[in-house]
């Protein structure tokens, strides 16, 4: 049960202006979901053969002081993957060459309570318990740069409050979801895809969604038909917001409980929970508004 | 007639909402403009006065609920709840409303200019609702008295469980819901949407518009009847 | 004779062993459904035996602790429900409610009996799905107000004139279900208050026609306060089933007391099916709603009220033991008022009430037909002859003998544990006599100081 946000900006000039344009989209979300908030941040490309990981460390003892140089100095000197990090407290993005999976091996042996948030070419994530306007804060969300995002505001229904139970919850590479309603069959979901040996961190509804559309896109199908799919095995209430290496994509299903809506201009599509996260953008007089309706399927891409 | 303002960027629902529940006899006559709105929750909510209220711009949930005597436009769309169990006076959304707009509604008039979401009219005990574009599936379930008028289309399921309001639509029907059946259309019929068109300034045929109402097969359990209860 | 018509006395017995998966009550279920297609509808609670506060007992004082003197010393029984954000929080004298039944379900003259002896006893009566009427109004000092699904008669006058509003999302008898009226029970009264067609059966919706989840409930009840300035608290209204989850929801929306409805609550009309297997037994909805609290840091913030099968001063000890701030009473309430008696009493004479027990195939002790409206002693019906037989200066004398009795017990259980104020009663204070009820409440099984489950989560 929660506030969802999502930014596309239509033109690279305004790239730079990604974070500010967002963090009050983000805090007008707060009575919705008050308990965390997270932000996945899709950014130019690395070049071709690299990629980079986000990662958590308040769960370790450390937490904010954890010594991400001892991590990359091993990592390193084990795997050769010319890593370097940008770190912000509890945070750090790894960039790297080569295949992510062994890097991701080597971080769990490493430490296995850091938690890793994102795979990918072009996102970076950040998740926390706190306050929109805390999270916000911590991680210096209005700097942020890039072409799309997706955030979101957590009030936590079935599972508990900790920063991995936050969203976005990611799958694979360059995919991220966030979820706003109340899946009544995640532990179905679950056990249909634990045997194809797909892993869950958390006992949270919606990484089962994520990990159910991630799965489907692994398996080739589109965008389009691996939510055609969710359609079918996902039951309950939801509103999903996805983000992909170039797209926004929204669905909602047949009973359309949780709101939404979209602004459009010629510079943006925005969308959130209520229009109150959209009241503060430039040019929000003349934007295309709307409703978007139950069992479509909205992309918008880059 | 007194004219007053609410900035809601400088001053909060609650000192609004405060006002409009001052004595009806000093709100008698009274013209509120709200200022950024900006999707705030709740504006003007329980209203028990002829006042009028101008909204300008985009309402969040429950604008205008509970709505007794007093008249309310709101410039911009609605988001979920317009008018939720209004009493008597009038709302008018000049853009869309979201889901459940007039939800319940015992009384008064709802006007939307655009589209409104699901479950439009849902449960209505006797107020009218007008909307000028089209409504989503789920619209009018279990709606018990009172009118609407769709000059759009309609989607899935209307009318649901329906007993005794009325539903009009002009365009297409996507489902009609279990119990729901579409009748001929009586005079008494065209005068009602004649009427309701007019008081929501809309200009169409009253003829070119069908009559939806409840068949009462589910009025009593009835095995035979094959439903799921 | 011969041997063959001898068997013993067991091979006769073996001609009729009982299944125990098909016994005679599954067996009366597969034909009527066989029978009927429609699933059966009854009014009252769940039937079957559950873990109860029955099986728990009080550790009263002896020489580790010192009892108050029963019959003098003060044992408070005030209870402040509300106390969170709402400008005029609900005073009570004792912390036994009459939880909410509507009218439709109760006569008008029932409705006024529970008023006066709420207002006799300085303690609430709740409204129910159908409305307000002006009878209950007049009669209840302090009337909780209900905000149902179905929002049948539902209206701002209302909500202004009542000292409490009650949003109901489910009830113990049927979590996750609507209410229930037959056709029999909507006279041209109870139409009228719901909008409906005398007749009909009417079936209520089992969510709010504008809002789901704990996100748009937050902004619902932020209406219910600005329409009535922030005055009155809210109380949100759950049938036990996630209960952690569900009261530490409507405690984040913003609920000043949050009420917890067991599986043992009772109904007028709901379908079997619901009544026995759904929900969890009070006794467990109890510590779990407390856990949310605690969890939350809202004890003495948010008040819990408990409700579900409690009947007697004992239970009420108990539920206040386990964390319960009040708890609330319909069945009781009603049993109170004669329903299972063999008799009424109308124009201060006694009448007996077989013959109208036998017309519903029934008999005093036995009856759940609530739902038929044909209540033999004028509780449960609309009847225009049967509810004569509910006088409400009659009723409200019995309702309120009976909750002064609860109130004495609690008191009397109170001070025996040595306590000033029943709110001072706590788990300590109790032990289980079975492994069930010692899991539920998590208190050691007597004798010992196990509780099952107790650390493993």
């Amino acid at each position: 049960m929660c506030g969802i946000v999502g930014l596309l900006l239509k033109k690279p000039e305004l790239y730079s202006q990604l974070g500010e344009l967002m963090v009050p989209m983000l805090i007008g979300m707060h009575d919705r979901g008050p308990d965390s908030a997270g932000m996945a941040v899709f950014g130019q490309p690395l070049p071709e053969g690299q990629r980079k990981i986000s990662l958590y460390s308040g769960l370790t003892e450390a937490g904010a002081g954890y010594d991400w140089v001892a991590l990359v100095d091993a990592l390193n000197a084990e795997l050769k993957v010319k890593a370097h990090i940008q770190t912000k407290g509890n945070h750090a993005i790894f960039t790297f060459e080569g295949p992510a999976d062994p890097v991701k091996a080597f971080i769990k042996a490493f430490e296995d309570k850091l938690h890793i948030l994102s795979t990918g070419r072009r996102i970076d994530l950040y998740k926390d318990i706190g306050t929109p306007a805390q999270v916000a804060e911590r991680y210096d969300f209005s700097k942020l740069v890039g072409s799309h995002l997706v955030g979101h505001t957590r009030m936590a229904t079935e599972s508990a409050v900790t920063p991995d139970r936050a969203h976005p919850f990611t799958a694979g590479e360059d995919f991220c979801l966030v979820h706003n309603g109340s899946l009544s069959n995640p532990n179905g979901v679950r056990r249909m895809l634990e045997p194809r040996g797909i892993k869950f961190e958390t006992d949270n509804d919606t990484e089962a969604a994520c990990r159910f559309l991630e799965w489907r896109l692994r398996e080739g199908d589109d965008l389009h038909t691996a939510l055609q799919k969710a359609f079918e095995a996902l039951d309950g209430f939801y509103t999903f917001l996805m983000g992909t290496s170039t797209e926004l994509a929204l669905i909602r299903d047949p009973f359309a409980c949780k709101p939404a809506v979209v602004a459009e201009t010629d510079d943006y599509v925005a969308i959130a929970s209520e229009f109150r996260s959209l009241a503060h953008l430039p040019g929000i007089e003349h934007a295309t508004v709307f409703e978007p309706a139950p069992e479509e399927m909205y992309v918008w891409k880059i | 007639m007194e004219n007053l303002t609410f900035d809601l960027s400088r001053q909060s629902v609650r000192e609004l909402n405060q006002h409009l529940h001052g004595s009806p006899e000093s709100l008698a006559g009274q013209h509120v403009e709200v200022l950024h709105p900006d999707g705030a929750h709740n504006i003007a909510v329980g209203i028990n006065a002829p006042v009028s209220v101008t909204i300008k711009g985009h309402a969040g949930y429950y604008a205008a609920g509970m709505n007794k005597f007093a008249d309310v436009t709101i410039e911009g769309s609605a988001s979920t709840g317009v008018a939720e169990n209004m009493m008597s006076g009038k709302v008018h959304v000049k853009g869309f409303a979201s889901n459940g707009a007039g939800a319940s509604a015992h009384g008064g008039l709802l006007v939307i200019d655009g589209d409104a979401g699901l479950r439009c009219g849902i449960s209505l005990k006797g107020g009218d609702i007008v909307v000028g574009g089209s409504v989503g599936s789920f619209s009018g379930f279990m709606a018990q008295a009172g009118r609407m008028v769709i000059c759009g289309n309609a989607g899935d399921a209307l009318g649901d469980s329906l007993y005794e309001a009325v539903i009009y639509v002009k365009g297409e029907i996507k489902s009609l819901g279990a119990d729901a059946q579409l009748e001929p259309l009586t005079e008494a019929d065209t005068t009602a949407l004649a009427d309701l068109l007019a008081k929501a300034g809309l200009a169409h045929a009253p003829t070119d518009f069908k009559r939806v109402a409840s068949a009462r097969s589910l009025y009593h359990w009835n095995a035979d009847a094959d439903q799921d209860y | 004779m011969s041997n063959s018509t001898e068997h013993p006395i067991h091979f006769k017995r073996l001609q009729r062993e009982e299944s125990a998966s098909f016994d005679r009550s599954t067996l009366d279920y597969i034909h009527r459904a066989s029978s009927t297609g429609l699933y059966e509808i009854r009014g009252l609670g769940a039937k079957r035996k559950l873990p109860h506060f029955d099986d728990l007992v009080f550790l009263t004082a002896s020489l580790s602790r010192y009892p108050l003197e029963g019959y003098r010393e003060k044992c408070s029984t005030r209870t402040v429900l509300g106390t969170r954000f709402a400008k005029k929080p609900v005073v009570l004298d004792t912390p036994i409610t009459i939880a909410g039944m509507s009218f439709g379900a109760l006569s008008a003259n029932v409705k006024e009996a529970l008023g006066k002896a709420a207002t006799a006893m300085g303690t609430t009566t709740t409204t129910g799905d159908g409305g307000m009427t002006s009878e209950e109004r007049q009669s209840s000092k302090t009337l909780v107000y209900q905000c149902l699904p179905s929002r049948y008669g539902f209206n701002p006058d209302d909500v202004r004139r009542a000292d409490a509003i009650e949003i109901v999302l489910g009830q113990g008898a049927k979590p996750g279900g609507g209410g229930m009226l037959l056709g029999q029970k909507v006279n041209p009264r109870v139409a009228q208050m719901r909008t409906l067609p005398q007749g009909v059966d009417q079936r209520s919706a089992s969510r709010h026609p504008d809002w789901t989840g704990p996100d748009d409930l937050t902004i619902k009840i932020q209406e219910l306060r600005e329409l009535t300035d922030w005055e009155k608290p809210i109380y949100v209204k759950v049938g036990a089933t996630r209960v952690y989850n569900d009261v530490k929801l409507a405690v984040h929306a913003g609920a000043d007391v949050v009420v917890v409805d067991g599986m043992q609550g009772g109904t007028a009309a709901t379908q079997t099916c619901f009544i026995e297997h759904a929900g969890i037994p009070t006794l467990a909805a109890v510590r779990q709603a407390v856990a949310a609290l605690q969890d939350l840091d809202m004890i003495g913030k948010v008040q819990l009220i408990v409700s579900g099968g409690i009947r007697s001063g004992a239970d009420v000890a108990k539920a206040l033991a386990l964390g319960a701030d009040a708890v609330a009473i319909g069945q009781g309430v009603l049993m109170a008022l004669g329903c299972n008696r063999d008799s009424y009493q109308q124009g201060g004479q006694t009448h007996s009430a077989e013959a109208d027990y036998t017309a519903l195939g029934t008999q005093a002790g036995y009856c759940h037909h609530c739902h038929t409206g044909k209540c033999p002693v004028g509780v449960t019906t609309q009847d225009a002859i049967l509810e004569q037989r509910l006088e409400p200066d009659n009723g409200a004398k019995h309702v309120k003998n009976y909750l002064k009795t609860l109130t004495m017990e609690l008191t009397t259980l109170a001070r025996a544990c040595g306590k000033q104020d029943v709110h001072h009663l706590e788990p300590e204070d109790l032990v289980a006599l079975t492994v069930e009820a010692a899991a539920m409440a998590k208190v050691p099984l007597a004798g010992t100081q196990w509780i099952p489950g107790h650390n493993l989560g």
